[in-house]
């Protein structure tokens, strides 16, 4: 029954899981989008570590002071592997005003693990001037290894370009870190230690070691920083508020749908009370039509998004700087709130009709 | 003798009054009515006079606002006992069809198969008995706008009968109708009704329709104001 009551109607029907569709799409490609950023900003910080060691309440990591000398002390620690002091400074070209600069040891893994493209790994050292710069950022600035790039105030030497998954280091520039903190008058200073351990254990012993050490400085395990990051629970509070808006949009596509329906068919209603339906099988009929309108749309948002997603990758500007991925918890969240919205936005509709009295509604025919 | 009149009544109405717009429209005015099983009673009168009202009431459609209404002994009072008689016991026919247009006649008188849930193998070998003693076989995958007059009123007294009910109620059934059709419709729910012994209330201000009933009651100003039995 319900089938061909949106099968008869069918305009109706399609208008109402547009709405949905719209809403699921739209919710998917933000939450994608800007989650696919904060992985972004989360696969910087963890360089193949498990803690990250900071300058305690800072509203950025930008402005956050952690001594080098930190770094040396904490590798000594019988259960860390090695601790990497980076710097992230932004330094401009004369045409590009912003471009991250992570300010590095030879051996932190970023340059370690990447694809060089030109030059290659021994020339960049910890005692010399020469930076190496993402692809990206190779093109943007018209370098290449053997050459100069003037950033900042100076020139520096270029003694490699690399190929890097994360946009954000594939369009930045890498520098010794000695040459990073002089530049930018950091001295002695990083921004974030990450700290890679033996077999992954000994976080806590890290943790309390910081603490006793460093009492201005914490320590903590990348999924406790991801989680408690502000930045990120910012990015990701407003992916799911622009999302939720947009939902908000498709349930009232979708109660304008059911209440034209309902009012449209007063009288066909008014014939199935006759027929014997009770007030709860006439409500439920528009709650379950509602339901399948927001089942169709949440098919085909899944469809538009995947769809979106896709183009999104494929702009040039956005290649490689912000990864739109999509996971199965936002898909649920999605087609939960799919679901939800429909049911509210039914609810009216479905009262309403319950209460139609037929003897009456068949009288004004 | 007084219990086994009783025992055979199958509609009852007592006192009944119906008011609307809070009281200002008085449409039934203590009408008093019982209805033997099996019976076709005929309610005549000029429009307004209540007929569709006391129809209405007996289903359980409207409320009443004073007295009692009790069909095949359930006193009609709450929305379980009223869905339960148009489920399993009642069987609605108004002067329009009432039919979904863009259904098919299939569609259509499966509908209370629906409500009720019931088996639908024998629903449809059912609607195929009904629809061949109607006439309409032929036209049950046709959509309705497709349909005649006198098929669409032929569809919805399939639908009607769809539940087997014992009671037929019927607003102005032919009303609609032109004066072939007319009698080819009451022809055939006479029959229906006679065959099976089902107890119709037929509301008419056809003079011709109402003389062919077993008992004719006349109304006036919500009112019964006069009965002829033959």
């Amino acid at each position: 029954m319900m089938f061909t009551n949106l099968r008869r109607h069918r305009v109706r029907t399609a208008i109402g899981a547009a709405g949905i569709a719209l809403g699921v799409a739209t919710m998917l490609c933000v939450v994608g989008l800007l989650g696919g950023a904060v992985k972004m900003f989360q696969r910087i910080l963890n360089n193949d570590s498990e803690i990250v060691v900071f300058e305690k309440n800072v509203s950025d990591l930008f402005f956050s002071h952690a001594p080098v000398a930190m770094a040396g002390r904490l590798e000594k620690l019988p259960f860390v592997k090695n601790a990497q002091p980076v710097l992230f400074t932004i330094i401009t070209a004369p045409d590009r005003p912003v471009i991250t600069c992570f300010g590095i040891r030879a051996s932190d893994p970023r340059l370690r693990k990447a694809e060089w493209l030109q030059g290659q790994a021994a020339d960049f050292n910890d005692n010399g001037r020469g930076v190496v710069l993402g692809e990206r950022a190779a093109e943007f600035l018209s370098a290449h290894a053997g050459g100069t790039v003037a950033l900042g105030q100076d020139t520096w030497p270029v003694v490699g370009v690399v190929r890097i998954e994360n946009g954000f280091e594939n369009g930045g520039v890498f520098m010794p870190l000695a040459e990073c903190q002089h530049a930018f008058h950091q001295d002695g200073v990083c921004s974030v230690v990450t700290v890679a351990l033996h077999d992954g254990k000994g976080a806590d012993d890290v943790k309390r070691w910081v603490s006793a050490e460093y009492p201005k400085m914490i320590a903590m395990e990348n999924e406790e920083f991801n989680r408690s990051y502000s930045q990120f629970k910012i990015i990701k509070t407003t992916a799911w508020v622009v999302g939720g808006c947009a939902f908000l949009l498709g349930g009232l596509s979708v109660t304008n749908t059911m209440i034209l329906s309902v009012f449209g068919r007063i009288r066909e209603l008014a014939i199935a009370r006759v027929c014997g339906f009770s007030r709860s099988q006439v409500a439920l009929m528009i709650l379950g039509e509602s339901l399948l309108i927001s089942l169709f749309g949440t098919a085909l948002g899944w469809a538009l998004s995947a769809a979106g997603l896709h183009l999104l990758r494929a702009i040039p500007a956005l290649q490689g700087y912000i990864e739109p991925r999509i996971g199965w918890m936002e898909v649920a969240g999605a087609t939960g709130l799919a679901v939800l919205t429909a049911l509210a936005g039914a609810l009216y509709p479905a009262v309403y009709s319950s209460r139609i009295n037929p003897a009456q509604a068949l009288r004004f025919e | 003798m007084m219990n086994s009149a009783l025992a055979n009544t199958h509609v009852s109405v007592v006192d009944v009054w119906k008011s609307f717009d809070q009281g200002r429209i008085e449409v039934l005015r203590g009408v008093n009515l019982q209805v033997a099983r099996g019976e076709i009673l005929a309610l005549c009168g000029v429009s307004g006079c209540g007929k569709s009202t006391l129809l209405n009431v007996i289903s359980g459609l409207e409320d009443v606002t004073r007295g009692q209404v009790k069909v095949a002994g359930h006193e009609v009072t709450n929305e379980a006992v009223r869905v339960n008689l148009l489920r399993h016991h009642i069987g609605y026919i108004f002067q329009l069809h009432h039919l979904m247009p863009d259904l098919t006649l299939r569609e259509n008188c499966l509908v209370p198969l629906v409500a009720t849930g019931g088996n639908r193998r024998e629903g449809l070998a059912r609607l195929h008995e009904l629809a061949a003693a109607t006439g309409v076989e032929g036209q049950l995958g046709q959509r309705v706008r497709e349909l005649s007059g006198g098929e669409r009123q032929r569809g919805a007294l399939v639908r009607a009968l769809m539940n087997n009910p014992e009671l037929l109620l019927c607003d102005e059934p032919t009303g609609a109708l032109d004066e072939s059709n007319r009698e080819k419709v009451f022809e055939l729910l006479l029959g229906l009704a006679r065959v099976c012994g089902r107890t119709m209330i037929i509301a008419t201000h056809d003079p011709q329709i109402a003389e062919r009933c077993d008992r004719t009651l006349r109304m006036r100003d919500g009112r019964i104001v006069g009965e002829t039995t033959r």
